[in-house]
């Protein structure tokens, strides 16, 4: 009797093919994945990251909606070019807090993960305004329609509060002024930024669209951009400490 | 006198089950569509409620018009006897979505030449409309087509009738229904951005009940089989089924704002999920566009050639190499990110590894052609299944390739990427499953193919098609990769961003030129199959329709 006559087990009984199959395809998921939960080197210990505030929160989800992770990353690789064309390499920490990870798999468009302070608020308004009227030769899709689509945060508490249930340190009072902090990160010189910073440091808060009468999308979305790969002080980074 | 005798008619646990059920869920989805979030999301609980409430009428008429007793079902005139009527549905579902997903895919390359065709409106751009594309094509048209072949052929080569009275009607029309959530939720921005896993937490449950009916009306064929072996195309059908469902479960897993919002957030973030979308997005390939296509391979180019598979042993080395093999492939999307370098070389190494059980596929799938080598030049149906087992040899060399990590960093980001999908995409699963569909229609009306001429033209223009399409994108890939990390004498990187996106142009015009010919070709596709179904000729007696399975 050969070998191959035994075969005739998963041949001749479905379930113990089946669970043959489970077994045989178990084994290289477990093997990749459950150890990126323990090891503590998988994310780096760095200084700086935050989670998003409620307005970069809703902005992100514009950038999830419209699709642009199809076109543009958010992982500079560490390569050369990479690094001299986008800035630092990027660390598992920076998105530690992101659900889901954006990292892209596509460079239609340049990547995103240091675009935050490159270009002014003004230059993204025109850019999502009509791309081709600051980069002649793009291909992106214009997007005029975030600077006159009011934004809709009225459910954005709960977005914090289901974001704290998975982890992320969203304290009570964060969620309970989640609505407010919107309203005062998209305000120049509100009385309240000191208290939004307070909970949210560094965050940028002024009139992002250019129209102070209204919060639209395209001030969630540029608030979210002008944030992207800004959170850590990469003069005070120091690689060797995280060795990976 | 024959009523007295006749059983007291009862609804069947099936009928009362399911209408009571799609009762609820119409009840529940009119509560969910008043109180949504959005419009968008009460739009979709309507048609949840539009749809449970027509499944409702459907099955309290069904009942209504049947006889009392349910005629016995499980064979006929000694044979078995064969449940067709949701193959039939699901072969021109998959025709249907073809013709749409194709389509869709000429727009948006045209978009990505000539960026206008936007229209400035959220519905038409280019982010909204690739997903549409992607997910029509692989889940629609794909998908379709492996429900329709795994269903018929589970059914010939067990030579039992397909198990359930109306489960596997549910299985047809509720995964078209998916299908319908998710490209309507595509448009209206609904979407949790995780690429090729982009529908959103309610449509993901209504597909795991979907998919968890297909799994147990699959097994439960098996099990009622009269064959003592299950047949090599079942195993890999069925690694197919569980494998999907168990990526996912893990790929989706969230926590939705409230019942009454689209909106959910991923329990994995960052790096975790960076990895745990890769190892379902890399297997979505692996079983879905593999997996099941291989089990159409191994039952319709035998059948059609008219020769047995070329070697049992090697389709047992092969299947469980490859079903092992492929789950470590994921990291291969992630070299030289923020994923440990750890996983990164193991993605890598069973990458390259898996280079032998795919060729050990492609090696058992065009030897079956032994002594029938002739048929390629008679039979453009069978030419066609066999350069996309070529086409399939030609991407899994290209794929262990790129994962290599030196040419991934060259290839990474790239039209190069774009243009293997559609190698594997256009070339083997577009043409087994064509293939695949030729055979079927003939087989489930039992008429004769219209014209055996236009399958003719219509390999010859999609060949060209796809050639057009994969040489433009190794150009433009190479060109981009080698552009980004061109350096000048000085030391400086020498192109901006944008010049390398505009050397792109020439390319994406030829690109959406082989798209267009493809679509054109499946055009005649479609055209042949309507002829053949609406032939008044009188039903030959087919000899293949009739033929005992394997």
């Amino acid at each position: 009797m050969s070998l191959w006559k035994k075969h005739a087990i998963f041949e001749k009984n479905s379930i113990v093919l089946v669970v043959g199959i489970l077994i045989v395809i178990a084994v290289g998921g477990l093997v990749e994945i459950a150890p990126l939960f323990y090891l503590k080197n998988t994310i780096e210990k760095v200084e700086g990251v935050r989670p998003y505030t409620p307005l970069e929160l809703a902005g992100r989800n514009i950038y999830v909606r419209e699709g642009c992770y199809l076109c543009h990353s958010q992982m500079i690789r560490t390569l050369r070019d990479e690094v001299e064309r986008y800035g630092p390499y990027s660390l598992a920490a920076e998105s530690m807090y992101d659900r889901p990870f954006q990292w892209g798999s596509k460079r239609t468009g340049p990547d995103l993960a240091r675009v935050g302070g490159k270009y002014s608020d003004d230059w993204h308004r025109e850019h999502l305004r009509n791309p081709r009227s600051v980069v002649p030769g793009s291909v992106m899709p214009s997007y005029s329609w975030l600077e006159n689509t009011d934004l809709d945060f009225a459910n954005i508490a709960q977005d914090l509060k289901v974001q704290s249930v998975l982890g992320v340190p969203y304290s009570a009072e964060m969620i309970a002024s989640a609505k407010a902090d919107v309203v005062t990160q998209a305000t120049t010189d509100s009385p309240d930024a000191a208290e939004l910073a307070k909970r949210y440091p560094k965050a940028q808060a002024r009139d992002f669209d250019g129209n102070p009468t209204r919060t639209t999308e395209a001030d969630a979305l540029i608030a979210y951009l002008q944030h992207l790969g800004t959170a850590v002080d990469f003069k005070l980074y120091d690689d060797k400490a995280n060795i990976r | 006198m024959a009523n007295a005798l006749a059983p007291q008619k009862q609804m069947t646990f099936g009928e009362g089950g399911i209408a009571l059920t799609f009762g609820a869920l119409a009840l529940l989805s009119i509560v969910i569509a008043a109180k949504a979030y959005t419009a968008e999301y009460a739009f979709h609980a309507y048609l949840f409620a539009a749809g449970s409430l027509a499944t409702v009428f459907a099955v309290v008429n069904r009942y209504y018009e049947r006889p009392a007793a349910l005629p016995p079902l499980l064979t006929a005139d000694g044979k078995p006897n064969y449940n067709m009527g949701p193959v039939k549905f699901a072969t021109v579902a998959s025709m249907f979505w073809g013709l749409a997903g194709f389509t869709v895919g000429l727009v948006i390359a045209l978009q990505l030449a000539f960026p206008v065709l936007n229209f400035d409106l959220p519905w038409t751009s280019f982010g909204r409309l690739r997903p549409l594309h992607t997910s029509a094509v692989i889940f629609a048209f794909g998908g379709n087509a492996l429900i329709a072949t795994s269903f018929y052929v589970v059914q010939r080569t067990s030579r039992a009738r397909l198990a359930g009275d109306l489960s596997p009607w549910f299985v047809v029309l509720g995964y078209n229904f998916f299908i319908l959530i998710a490209g309507t939720g595509y448009l209206l921005g609904i979407t949790q951005s995780k690429e090729y896993a982009e529908p959103e937490w309610y449509a993901d449950l209504w597909l795991t009940i979907v998919w968890v009916t297909y799994f147990l009306v699959f097994l439960a064929t098996l099990m009622r089989r009269t064959e003592p072996h299950i047949y090599v195309a079942n195993w890999f059908y069925l690694a197919f089924i569980l494998t999907i469902a168990v990526l996912h479960l893990g790929n989706n897993a969230a926590i939705p704002l409230s019942l009454f919002s689209p909106k959910s957030y991923i329990v994995w973030s960052g790096v975790q999920d960076a990895m745990v979308q890769w190892w379902y997005g890399h297997n979505a390939v692996g079983f879905f566009l593999t997996a099941g296509f291989l089990g159409i391979m191994y039952y319709f180019i035998p059948k059609r050639a008219e020769r047995p598979v070329y070697s049992y042993r090697l389709s047992i080395v092969h299947f469980w190499s490859l079903i092992f093999i492929y789950m470590w492939a994921g990291p291969h999307h992630l070299h030289y990110t923020a994923l440990p370098d750890w996983a990164q070389t193991l993605g890598m190494t069973f990458s390259i590894i898996l280079w032998m059980p795919s060729w050990g596929g492609m090696i058992n799938g065009i030897m079956t052609l032994s002594g029938a080598w002739d048929k390629l030049r008679t039979d453009p149906v069978l030419r066609m299944m066999v350069v996309s087992v070529a086409f399939y040899g030609m991407s899994t060399f290209e794929g262990p390739m790129m994962s290599v990590k030196v040419v991934n960093s060259l290839s990474h980001y790239t039209d190069w990427t774009i243009g293997h999908v559609h190698s594997g995409a256009l070339g083997w699963v577009g043409y087994i499953s064509f293939g695949a569909i030729y055979c079927l229609v003939p087989w489930l009306w039992n008429k004769p193919l219209y014209s055996m001429k236009a399958v003719n033209w219509h390999f010859w223009i999609s060949t060209i098609g796809i050639v057009l399409y994969i040489t433009s994108m190794w150009v433009s890939g190479i060109l981009q990769g080698l552009m980004w990390r061109a350096y000048t004498n000085l030391g400086f990187l020498e192109y901006s961003f944008i010049e390398s996106v505009e050397a792109m142009h020439p390319f994406y015009i030829i690109r959406a030129l082989g798209g267009f010919l493809f679509l054109t070709g499946a055009v005649l596709m479609a055209w042949n199959l309507w002829k053949t179904v609406t032939a008044a000729t009188e039903p030959k007696p087919a000899s293949l329709a009739l033929a005992p399975a394997e």
